[in-house]
């Protein structure tokens, strides 16, 4: 029997730790530095990969993703010599995705025929909102000009761009954002991201949340109806939803985050970066020290993981679940009873039915339009014992 | 052994915060009966609950020897009672112990219900009283006032009451001197047979059960074979006792003296309180005239919130039983909790107290259901039924009438607050009494239906007097009253844990209240969920909770599938609080929070 991943593919996740400034929404591990070694953060990538790729030999690598922290502040070289070394040890996809995440700011869209040139064919840029005044409240340091005139570079450069935005924001009404996303949409290529705007522990916004000082935030009524509308107005304008927050033209989905949601393998290198890999018929959660220094330190040593983890046959079924159940095309519940060793709870799943959740076919289950709004109840209940 | 004119046996009487512990513990102090080494605040509150709380729940004793100032040596046994109404009865057989009390008042605050209630106790065991004005160094101090109040309130002579403050030690000499002179010396005759009372008594893990006893009459000795004269059962004494208050071993207790006995015996229910203690041989006929029992008043189900630790809540409950005789339980299932308990209290405090020490003392998380009382239910077949557990409300087809517990309750309260005290005993269906002044501060007493008392009334009190009421009952019978039981339903399924016997006038509101409440405390589902009080099949209130709507973690990659799988893992543990109800999830305090009104 073929390992479980083969059904969701193979990619490589690359993390840059750095950020020009730190968002007061943003959780990710993300870190403001004065000076960076950009010699010492290659040499470290290099290492991590040649130990990686010695545990998965002969594989086809289908998507590469730099993410971070701001990985548009990358040295371009830096980015070319991750590409090439992945192409020495892996066999790369016809259709290999190679995508960076990038701010949309005047220096940044200078590199961008040099991140071309080193490999990469996909950028996501991170443009937020479409109004001065609210990416300033959401921390960010360039104007709706900039992103233009940095997101027409890319255009140029590039054949597939993406674009974020964040919505739900503090004091938006429903007609503001409906409007802003139709603007946006006329922007749009291929592919765009949209987050409703989450409030996390341990970041800025979190903190003045907790003080009662982020006011203006929209009620889940709100919310719900605000999400409802994303999926009216991106359907309308050919941009179906095909994971929970993320819209595309067929065929234009982001081939490296499918391979998280097909709960394919992935190798995460950098600074916090989290992997799953299969090796000797385990799969592994992997991750790495979240602190830039601790990782390069790490890497020196001997290697840049802090802990691998086997996962076991239910918790492996249990990210399946959790992962796919985000796709509009559902899983396969036959996925899950062999990950599991028991099939998924009929009477939950007959029960979620009911209620209009679930759409439930021979081979597949998938989530309702009404079932989106709510999917951590519905894998609550799909996961219940 | 000591002759009887060298003996004073007393307690102390007070209302909580008062100063009863602090006293006692001077009282130890300045007579050197315990090392300062060893002195630690409340000595004779044993239990953490006790220290923590400030009150005393179990009788404590004391023996202190005290070389007066007439240069003879005196033994002062101390017998600290419980202040608390819920332990009255505690109080009542502790003071048929003792000759005398130390009415003890605090200066700046006066009388308050619950000293009245011991007071009364003290008088009807023929006390000697001797007033002590507490706090007397505080600058609120109205010491004068305080020795008018208790001569109108009590009607005791207060002229020479004693001038103290326990904290700084003012007036402890002068306190033991009146002790010694002031009140009665025991009687009692050495050579007539054995008569001891059996006062208290509780398990000791290591001894097993101690027994409590004042000498009438004879001597006590270690190896006696004694007959607990009310079921006839013979032990043998191995150890005997003062305490001081650790456990001092003593040759033999003589009349008038106080201390403890073990005699290998088992359960703290097989010797019974008031009970008199004989020899086997030439004992005494003539058995003292004992106790009433003490009875639970106040009754709920405890359960565990992990149904698997049904048996470890089981093996705590008949622990805690063994040291409590007061308390009853028996086995309960509900459809809603699964297996429990069904336990009888003798108030809310001591329902809280045993809860406290489960949790505490054995680690077992509880759910606890509406506290109810003991209703009588009277059949048309001209029988009677106590209904313990609104649950089993027979058919009503079948029933007569129900009559319901009502106490009278004594509140004492500040001026300006007395107008919110009588629209809350109104509210509560009260039925006035008395409304006197006792000084400047009125005295209110109210006939009161025990099932209004036991959900909030306390609580209510405090919080419209802010906390300067100060309030004590005692149960005055039955009476017939138009009660029925409603019952809730969540999303059409009845929760048995949550139906009440209500009064037919309060019910809407009663509904309303616990609808509403209930709808706070449900979290929203994937469906609506109505949520209704019902009196029979007559929908009263009703309350809908909508549903979920918006509930998705919106970015979800690589990196977050181990936090999500934990979120989820904690969600499990969270929902391992809920009790589910058909497709709904009760959190566990939804069955007390639920309880308690607002206004």
């Amino acid at each position: 029997m073929s390992e479980d991943w083969r059904q969701g593919g193979f990619g490589l996740y690359v993390h840059w730790p750095f950020c020009a400034a730190k968002c007061p929404y943003c959780d990710f591990n993300s870190h403001v530095a004065r000076t960076i070694d950009h010699a010492a953060w290659r040499n470290a990538y290099a290492h991590e990969l040649e130990r990686s790729a010695a545990e998965t030999p002969g594989r086809v690598l289908n998507a590469i993703f730099f993410g971070g922290g701001t990985p548009s502040l990358m040295e371009p070289e830096a980015v070319a010599a991750v590409i090439e070394a992945a192409g020495r040890y892996w066999t790369l996809a016809n259709d290999l995705e190679v995508t960076l995440e990038a701010n949309p700011g005047s220096v940044e869209a200078g590199r961008f025929a040099a991140y071309r040139d080193a490999g990469v064919n996909r950028v996501s840029m991170g443009i937020q909102a479409l109004n001065d005044r609210d990416l300033a409240r959401l921390g960010r340091i360039h104007s709706v000009a900039e992103a233009r005139a940095a997101f027409d570079i890319a255009r140029n450069c590039f054949d597939r761009v993406s674009f974020d935005l964040i919505y739900a924001r503090q004091d938006q009404t429903l007609a503001d954002w409906q409007a802003e996303l139709t603007e946006a949409l006329s922007m749009a290529i291929d592919h765009i991201s949209l987050y409703q705007l989450t409030i996390e522990q341990g970041t800025a916004f979190g903190d003045r949340y907790n003080a009662g000082k982020l006011r203006g935030l929209p009620h889940d009524d709100l919310a719900a109806d605000m999400y409802d509308a994303t999926q009216d107005i991106c359907g309308a304008h050919g941009m179906s939803r095909y994971e929970v927050s993320n819209h595309s033209r067929p065929g234009s989905e982001s081939r490296h985050n499918l391979i998280y949601w097909h709960y394919g393998d992935y190798i995460g290198i950098g600074p916090g970066a989290h992997g799953r890999l299969t090796v000797g018929g385990n799969r592994y959660a992997t991750e790495a020290p979240r602190n830039p220094q601790a990782w390069l330190d790490a890497v020196r040593k001997a290697s840049g993981e802090s802990e691998r983890t086997a996962l076991s046959g239910i918790e492996q079924a249990q990210e399946f679940l959790m992962m796919g159940l985000r796709l509009v095309e559902g899983v396969d519940p036959e996925r899950f009873a062999a990950l599991a060793g028991y099939p998924l709870p009929a009477k939950a799943v007959s029960e979620l039915q009911d209620l209009g959740m679930l759409n439930v076919g021979k081979t597949n289950i998938s989530v309702t339009d009404q079932g989106f709004n709510v999917l951590n109840a519905v894998l609550g209940a799909l996961l219940a014992d | 052994m000591t002759d009887l004119d060298h003996i004073r046996n007393f307690s102390i009487v007070a209302h909580i915060d008062h100063g009863k512990s602090t006293l006692a513990d001077r009282l130890i102090q300045s007579t050197n009966t315990v090392s300062a080494r060893e002195m630690k605040e409340q000595l004779l509150d044993a239990m953490d609950i006790e220290r923590e709380r400030g009150i005393t729940i179990k009788a404590n004793t004391v023996r202190i020897e005290y070389i007066a100032d007439n240069g003879e040596l005196y033994i002062l046994n101390l017998i600290d009672t419980p202040g608390h109404v819920d332990f009255a009865y505690e109080v009542s057989r502790s003071m048929h112990a003792v000759e005398g009390s130390l009415l003890v008042v605090d200066s700046t605050q006066g009388v308050e219900a619950q000293t009245l209630a011991n007071v009364y106790q003290a008088i009807d065991a023929d006390h000697e009283i001797i007033p002590v004005l507490n706090k007397i160094d505080l600058p609120a101090s109205e010491p004068q006032r305080v020795k008018e109040q208790i001569e109108d309130v009590i009607g005791i002579d207060a002229s020479d009451a004693l001038l103290v403050s326990a904290k700084s030690g003012l007036g402890i000499h002068e306190t033991l001197e009146a002790i010694c002179k002031r009140l009665p010396a025991p009687t009692g005759d050495r050579n007539a047979p054995l008569k001891a009372m059996l006062v208290d008594s509780w398990y000791d893990s290591y001894l097993g059960v101690v027994v409590l006893v004042r000498i009438m009459d004879g001597v006590m000795k270690k190896n006696d074979r004694v007959k607990f004269m009310r079921n006839g059962t013979v032990h043998q004494i191995d150890k005997i006792g003062v305490f001081r208050p650790a456990m001092q071993d003593v040759a033999e207790l003589g009349p008038g003296e106080i201390g403890f006995i073990t005699a290998s015996i088992k359960q703290v229910r097989d010797t019974k309180v008031g009970d008199t203690i004989t020899t086997e041989k030439k004992g005494t006929d003539k058995a003292l005239p004992g106790f009433k029992p003490s009875i639970p008043v106040v009754f709920c189900g405890l359960f565990p919130v992990d149904s698997a630790e049904f048996e470890d809540l089981r093996d705590a409950i008949e622990k805690l039983a063994l040291n409590d005789a007061s308390f009853s339980y028996e086995m309960e299932t509900s459809a809603a909790l699964g297996f429990g308990f069904r336990c009888g209290f003798l108030g809310l405090l001591h329902l809280e107290v045993i809860r406290d020490r489960l949790e505490r003392e054995y680690d077992i998380e509880l759910i606890t259901t509406a506290p109810s009382v003991v209703y009588h239910i009277y059949m048309k077949d001209g029988t009677m039924q106590e209904l313990h557990n609104p649950a089993d409300m027979p058919d009503l087809t079948y029933v007569d009438h129900i009559e319901e517990p009502r106490i009278k309750a004594t509140i004492m309260v500040p001026d300006e607050y007395l107008g919110d005290v009588l629209k809350l005993c109104q509210d509560r269906r009260g039925i006035q009494l008395e409304l006197t002044y006792a000084g400047t501060r009125p005295l209110v007493v109210y006939d009161l239906p025990l099932n209004e008392v036991v959900f909030d009334f306390y609580d209510r009190l405090k919080s419209v007097t802010k906390g300067y009421a100060s309030f004590d009952y005692q149960l005055i019978g039955y009476r017939e009253d138009n009660l029925v039981k409603m019952q809730v339903l969540v999303n059409d399924e009845p929760v048995d844990a949550l139906s009440m016997m209500v009064h037919r006038d309060r019910a809407e509101m009663r509904g309303r209240a616990m609808c509403e409440k209930l709808k706070e405390l449900i979290p929203r589902h994937m469906f609506k969920i109505p949520i209704q009080a019902a009196i029979g099949g007559k929908v009263i209130a009703r309350e809908t909770l909508s549903a979920l709507r918006k509930d998705v973690t919106a970015k979800c990659y690589g990196g977050d599938a181990t936090r999500k799988r934990k979120l989820l893992d904690k969600q499990k543990a969270g929902k391992k609080k809920m009790r589910q109800f058909g497709k709904v999830d009760i959190p566990q305090e939804a069955f007390i929070s639920a309880l308690k009104m607002d206004s």
